[in-house]
């Protein structure tokens, strides 16, 4: 049996593929070498040839970024597109994850994501992937050209850096260029990372910033902002009300409570701007996502992914960022590597402590350390356990060590492996006496 | 540090086991080697209270644990032995699971024997041919009695 297609559907698009001008305005760019083309590219049919049949991108993510950059790629003449995402689609995605509708409200992103693209842009094949990236080996990574992250998890970010670190290590033929893109709010980074050559991902982990907070004695005694005001009645006001009670910030009527106090408060002081959604939002550490901030960045990364692919125009050296609260700006710069990056890096890392240092000393130092980004680690030596939180046998077992001096826990040894569930790799650390 | 010993204390210390699962470590230096006790609080099996060896070796994670029931048991998926049937620990590990994916693993097992995969053929047999048969017989398996001449181990939660 043989299924009719409506509107001459078959013809039209096969006239529609066979379009050389489908791709006139990128063909600009492929056809003739630009100002700064680096003077290997060739150019013309067989560079086409091989954006369009020959290579094959990751997209990871298929949310506020993803979309953007799926639909960039679509239209750029990558033909061979995969997309991985773990989530599935909520209402309150659709003002801005455009690959999306109502009736699509449960369904997997990735799969949603692969059809409506494949739907609107005839030709293109999109593979998705609904699961977690982590769940992937490292054999399935290896069959792409590219990898292009649009992601909102920064345990992410850290775990794809460091599998596409430990796959260039170890066969420089598997060497992956990552394009990353992040979006917060009005700021946003794209950069280029080829792992084992630039700095990678875990070299900038000390840029993160950690969230906002405000001096306990201006939220105190001197409030001159509406969050001032709401951390007020959060931070302060909260434990001395109703003492044990934690605050559930999930609980519409724990937030109605710190509405109208830092409502009062507000008042008071004569700020403005204090609202029932202001102070979800700062109580939660809420973060508008904001769909232009998200295409700006997904143009510059797919706009990346174009120059890598091609070599038709030279690529960002390596890291830009983007800041749209007061203008548009942007800034562009090197970022270096570190050469004791527990990634990439070849150094090991040391730590100086002090001799009178006990365990749990030392672990609070780790802990502080804008360069590890940790929270919860495990130590061990080349002996066993050091000190582990869990699983309770052995936290039991390895609890009291936390008193004990590190100078007597590790004897003749200097070497301290850490793991971290934050953390992509195991690190070593050295330890040295002061 | 071996990269056995470095996986095995990244899944130990991430696991998040339901209150149905504790690991046991007769000694906390010996990570490699411990127990998991199982307490199923819902299906055929609530009420018992199951415990399993994990011995992991030194190509872990290229090979998966090896893990066995102590006890002797009437379930469709363990023989007499306390072997256990489950697919990722055997054809369909990967490197890429974990501790936590075997315990859960297991835990399923209780809530959902599964038939068409036997180790105790016998077990098998009945759940498949008579559901309220079998589970007659686990619960008078688990209270130390005698299913089809075969004695089994009293395993009731105390």
């Amino acid at each position: 049996m043989t299924t009719a297609v409506s509107n001459g559907g078959p013809s039209k698009l096969t006239s529609y593929l066979a379009d050389e001008t489908r791709f006139a305005h990128i063909d600009k760019v492929l056809d003739r070498r630009g100002p700064w083309t680096d003077e290997r590219f060739i150019g013309g049919q067989e560079t086409k040839d091989f954006l369009r049949t020959q290579s094959k991108i990751l997209v990871i993510g298929a949310g506020g970024l993803g979309c953007e950059i799926l639909q960039n790629l679509a239209l750029s003449g990558f033909n061979d597109i995969h997309v991985i995402d773990m989530d599935t689609i909520d209402i309150s995605n659709l003002n801005r994850q455009f690959l999306f509708r109502e009736a699509d409200v449960g369904k997997s992103k990735a799969l949603c994501a692969a059809e409506f693209v494949m739907k609107r842009v005839p030709g293109v094949k999109v593979t998705p992937y609904h699961g977690k990236i982590q769940d992937h080996p490292q054999s399935f990574y290896a069959q792409f050209n590219i990898v292009v992250a649009g992601l909102d998890s920064i345990s992410a970010r850290r775990w794809i850096n460091a599998t596409l670190v430990q796959m260039a290590q170890d066969d420089e033929e598997n060497l992956k260029p990552l394009i990353d893109g992040g979006t917060e709010g009005f700021k946003g980074q794209a950069r280029v990372i080829l792992p084992t050559v630039t700095s990678c991902y875990e070299c900038s982990i000390d840029m993160l910033t950690p969230p906002t907070a405000f001096p306990i004695c201006t939220i105190a005694n001197t409030p001159r902002l509406p969050e001032h005001c709401i951390e007020w009645a959060s931070v302060l006001e909260w434990p001395k009300v109703f003492k044990d009670k934690k605050l559930d910030t999930d609980d519409p009527d724990h937030i109605e409570w710190l509405y109208r106090q830092a409502s009062a408060r507000a008042a008071q002081f004569k700020i403005e701007g204090v609202t029932w959604a202001l102070t979800q939002g700062v109580v939660k550490n809420i973060i508008p996502a904001i769909a232009s901030t998200n295409a700006i960045i997904a143009a510059s990364c797919c706009n990346e992914a174009l120059k890598i692919a091609t070599a038709c125009a030279p690529f960002l050296n390596n890291y830009m960022m983007y800041v749209g609260n007061d203008s548009v700006y942007t800034y562009t710069f090197e970022h270096e590597k570190r050469p004791e990056c527990p990634v990439c890096g070849g150094e090991s890392l040391t730590a100086d402590v002090g001799r009178d240092w006990t365990l749990e000393k030392f672990i609070d130092s780790l802990i502080a350390r804008q360069d590890l980004q940790i929270t919860r680690p495990s130590l061990s030596t080349s002996r066993g356990a050091l000190y582990w939180p869990s699983p309770p046998d052995v936290h039991e077992a390895t609890k009291p060590n936390l008193e004990k001096l590190l100078l007597d826990l590790l004897g003749e040894e200097d070497g301290i492996t850490v793991l971290d569930p934050a953390l992509p790799v195991s690190l070593s650390i050295t330890v040295n006496y002061v | 540090m071996t990269a056995a010993q470095l996986r095995v204390q990244k899944d130990l210390t991430e696991l998040e086991l339901p209150t149905t699962m504790t690991t046991h470590f007769p000694d906390p230096a010996d990570v490699l080697n411990f127990t998991l006790t199982i307490t199923p609080d819902e299906g055929i099996y609530k009420g018992g209270e199951f415990k399993f060896t994990f011995a992991i070796n030194a190509n872990y994670p290229h090979e998966p644990p090896k893990v066995r029931c102590t006890q002797k048991i009437y379930h469709p998926n363990l023989d007499l032995e306390g072997n256990v049937c489950l697919n990722i620990l055997r054809e369909d590990w990967k490197p890429v699971l974990n501790l936590s994916s075997v315990m859960i693993g297991i835990q399923y097992l209780f809530l959902e024997p599964n038939p068409d995969d036997p180790l105790n053929k016998d077990a098998a047999e009945d759940l498949r041919r008579n559901r309220d048969g079998f589970v007659q017989n686990v619960k008078t398996s688990m209270r130390g009695g005698t299913v089809r001449g075969e004695s089994f181990d009293r395993v009731l939660k105390a």
